[in-house]
């Protein structure tokens, strides 16, 4: 039981240190160039095309997959670097993150050959947006109550129903989604669903959008009437989604993503106070960096169990409520602190600003991706309690 | 893991395994399982793993040593083995040959210091040692008037030992050094200094709070399967399963962060920032999770683990105590802020990202 809570210390081999320069000076190119404030992750300028082309001629788009299909066959690690290092910066990745962190793998495994020739090399170029279409109205921590239909046509599905809390659906050139292709079993309430590729911006789907607390659009509602689905869309095993959709999440719950979102304020804490802190400040600052620390060794060990082939879902499960839970207290921390920050700090108002925004942002850390409540029964269940 | 490592490893688990079983223990108020288990330990030669066998020790590489220290932090192991190691290791960084028997380090708090009189005595008060009054032999750090830092061996008989107990119920002692000679006094290598051997002791402590939040774990979980109420297992409800499985985080953060800093201190070749932020970051996080997990186990268990009948306190309590030996965790909190202070905001992600 023990063994599955293990979390073996990877160390980073050296290709790793280099691509991370590498990707630090692409980054502070951009910087310069004024594509991105790195200071400011509020900034309403969150999707930008040309930085995605850019990441992709890098070939840091589908690191790790077979070059046959425009990727690169580099490691796990590897991929880890360029995604912290980009989160660290707080770089436009919208557009491109879903499809290189997910929507790639689910192709790369259960998409037909023809699909993968078609869409893998362009989301590696940093052409193809995607979105993830696994919630609805009435399913979202219940995965298995969705009820968007797919429904037997000829050559094809028709698709009518509705899917919510949709990021960056305004944009995405495609999502991959569950839609109920026959009613549950009374044996197995998870069976009926099959997982599908949608061509997006076609006639009988319309996105609309749905605004955020923080002041940002980022996720929609997706109704879909009479949308026609090809039988060459068809992702997997009919009726067979819930085995894929699992080892799926263990790819969106455990990356660097999971425990940075709000490390800015960090930064800019340490900023203001300066080289020379007060007691109560150093304990603080130690304590935050003590957590951070082990966060992410947690989360580089995860990402060595997904090199070595395995599916790390307990452990994968673990750093998400872990780094969520952290990431959300973090703003709250910082802001505790702040209080004894001078008045003439250089960047006192940098930091106030981030703080009103990291405080917003903090509410849906722990709802994102699963909730707080589901990762929990998940490793219940990898403990052996049901 | 290497295969030698595991070998090691293996032995100790099963010595704790035949004597150190922690229900015996529990009922054993006169503590004849001392004797025996200390016997065969020194037989294995795992007090002195970490002395080379040139020096009369073992051995064993620092990554041996540490997953021995997990395996006792599994067992709550109530006998001064961490403090022997840390003894024969501190010895052989001058090269002084291990005595046999219990040793422990002196001193094990940052703050205490003892000193070199003209005369090559020692002076000086350490506080909260570890097994002081079980030890034969004390390793001690010292510095004389110049800074200059020595490494000496000296027999426990001569110093004055306050008895103190710590929340575990192990020893925890004043001792006093009163113009004492040592038995072997060398020079402590370049480079060497207190910060680093409290270190060597904190990333000790962080296995053992690992290892003891494995053991609180597995018996939660185990008497959450047997403990049956309103008609149901209290594994079957989602409140108790969802603190077992904040309980399985904990520990499975403190390990992360304690076989990871052990990891470092095995494969450093300087004692640089990264190594420092390490070994400084597990004992903060693990101190927290000993916190945060040993109250959940207690949660589960009910009363039945407040009980002194029950073991659960063995690992508990001793993990709780483990927080403040060699540094606790404000202490270095507040050492790790100035540092990240000292190198500036932009030099954070760059020292959290070094490996
Ligand atoms: C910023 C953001 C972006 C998102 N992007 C996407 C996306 O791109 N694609 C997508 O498909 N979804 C997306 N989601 C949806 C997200 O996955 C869901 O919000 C999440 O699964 C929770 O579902 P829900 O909102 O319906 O809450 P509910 O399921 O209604 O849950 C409400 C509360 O009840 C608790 N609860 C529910 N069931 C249980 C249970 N069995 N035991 C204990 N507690 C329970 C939950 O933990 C939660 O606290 C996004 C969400 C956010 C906040």
């Amino acid at each position: 039981m023990t063994a599955a809570l293990r979390f073996d210390p990877i160390r980073l081999p050296s290709e790793c240190e280099q691509l991370r320069k590498e990707v630090r000076a692409f980054l502070a190119e951009e910087i310069a160039a004024g594509t991105f404030d790195p200071h400011k992750p509020n900034r309403e300028d969150t999707d930008v095309p040309e930085f995605s082309r850019k990441v992709g001629a890098r070939g840091w788009l589908g690191m790790t997959w077979p070059k046959k299909y425009g990727g690169h066959e580099r490691s796990f690690l590897e991929r880890y670097v360029v995604t912290e290092e980009m989160r660290v910066a707080n770089a436009p990745t919208r557009r491109f993150f879903v499809a290189d962190r997910q929507s790639g793998p689910v192709l790369l495994k259960y998409a037909p050959e023809n699909i993968k020739m078609d869409i893998l090399p362009r989301i590696c170029r940093g052409e193809v947006c995607f979105a993830i279409g696994m919630s609805e109205p009435n399913s979202g921590s219940d995965l298995f109550a969705a009820k968007t239909r797919a429904t037997k046509t000829d050559g094809g599905y028709l698709i009518n129903g509705t899917k919510i809390w949709t990021s960056s659906a305004h944009i995405a050139d495609y999502m991959i989604a569950i839609f109920r292709t026959s009613p549950p079993t009374k044996e197995n309430r998870r069976h009926g669903l099959t997982q599908f590729l949608v061509k997006m911006k076609q006639p009988g789907i319309q996105v609309n959008p749905i605004g955020q607390i923080t002041g940002q659009y980022e996720f929609n509602e997706v109704v879909f009437t009479d949308f026609f689905v090809p039988d060459d869309h068809v992702l997997g095993e009919i009726d067979g989604a819930w085995k894929q959709a699992t080892s799926e999440l263990a790819y969106e719950r455990s990356g660097p993503e999971r425990f940075l979102e709000t490390y800015y304020v960090l930064t800019e804490l340490v900023r203001a106070v300066g080289t020379n802190p007060d007691t109560r400040s150093a304990e603080g600052i130690g304590r935050l960096v003590a957590q951070v620390h082990t966060m992410r060794r947690m989360s580089v060990s995860v990402a060595g169990m997904l090199q070595a082939g395995k599916e790390p879902v307990v452990e994968a499960s673990i750093v998400k409520d872990i780094g969520t839970v952290w990431e959300q207290q973090l703003p709250h921390r910082v802001r505790d602190l702040a209080a004894f920050v001078e008045e003439t700090a250089t960047n006192r108002e940098t930091l106030e600003k981030q703080l009103d925004f990291a405080i917003k942002t903090a509410p849906k850390l722990t709802i994102q991706g699963g909730t707080t409540e589901v990762l929990r029964g998940i490793i219940a269940r990898g403990l052996g309690l049901r | 893991m290497a295969e030698s490592e595991n070998i090691v490893a293996e032995t100790a688990e099963k010595i704790f395994a035949d004597l150190a079983d922690a229900q015996t223990i529990n009922r054993d108020n006169k503590g004849a399982w001392k004797a025996p288990l200390w016997q065969a330990l020194t037989e294995a030669g795992l007090p002195l793993s970490w002395v080379p066998e040139d020096c009369g020790g073992s051995g064993a590489s620092l990554a041996e040593g540490f997953s021995v220290l997990s395996a006792a932090g599994r067992f709550a192991l109530a006998v001064p083995l961490a403090e022997t190691m840390l003894a024969g290791w501190l010895l052989a960084q001058a090269r002084i040959t291990s005595p046999d028997g219990e040793m422990t380090v002196v001193p094990a708090s940052p703050k205490d210091r003892i000193t070199v009189n003209a005369d090559g005595s020692l002076s000086g008060k350490a506080r909260s040692v570890p097994f002081a009054k079980a030890a034969k032999h004390f390793a001690i750090l010292a510095s004389d008037a110049k800074g200059s830092l020595s490494i000496a061996l000296v027999d426990a008989a001569r110093c004055r030992i306050e008895t103190g107990l710590g929340l575990g119920g192990d020893n925890s002692d004043t001792v006093t050094l009163d113009k004492v000679q040592p038995l072997t006094t060398k020079p402590a290598p370049k480079g060497f200094d207190q910060t680093r051997l409290m270190l060597m002791g904190g990333v000790a402590r962080s296995l053992q709070i690992a290892g003891a939040l494995e053991s609180m774990l597995e018996i939660s979980v185990r008497y959450s399967n047997e403990r049956v109420a309103f008609e149901k297992k209290i594994s079957k409800f989602q409140a108790v399963q969802h603190n077992l499985a904040r309980l399985a985080g904990e520990s499975a953060a403190a390990l992360a962060a304690a076989t990871s800093a052990a990891d470092a201190i095995a494969n450093a070749t300087s004692f640089n920032d990264e190594v420092f932020l390490e070994a400084v970051a597990a004992k903060i996080r693990c101190a927290e999770a000993a916190e945060k997990g040993g109250g959940i186990a207690h949660q589960v268990h009910g009363a039945i683990g407040f009980t002194i009948e029950h073991i659960l306190h063995r690992y508990s309590l001793r993990a709780l105590a483990w927080r403040d030996d060699f540094g606790s965790e404000s202490y270095w909190a507040v050492e790790l802020g100035k540092l990240v202070a000292r190198r500036g905001a932009d030099e954070l992600w760059p020292l959290v990202a070094s490996r």
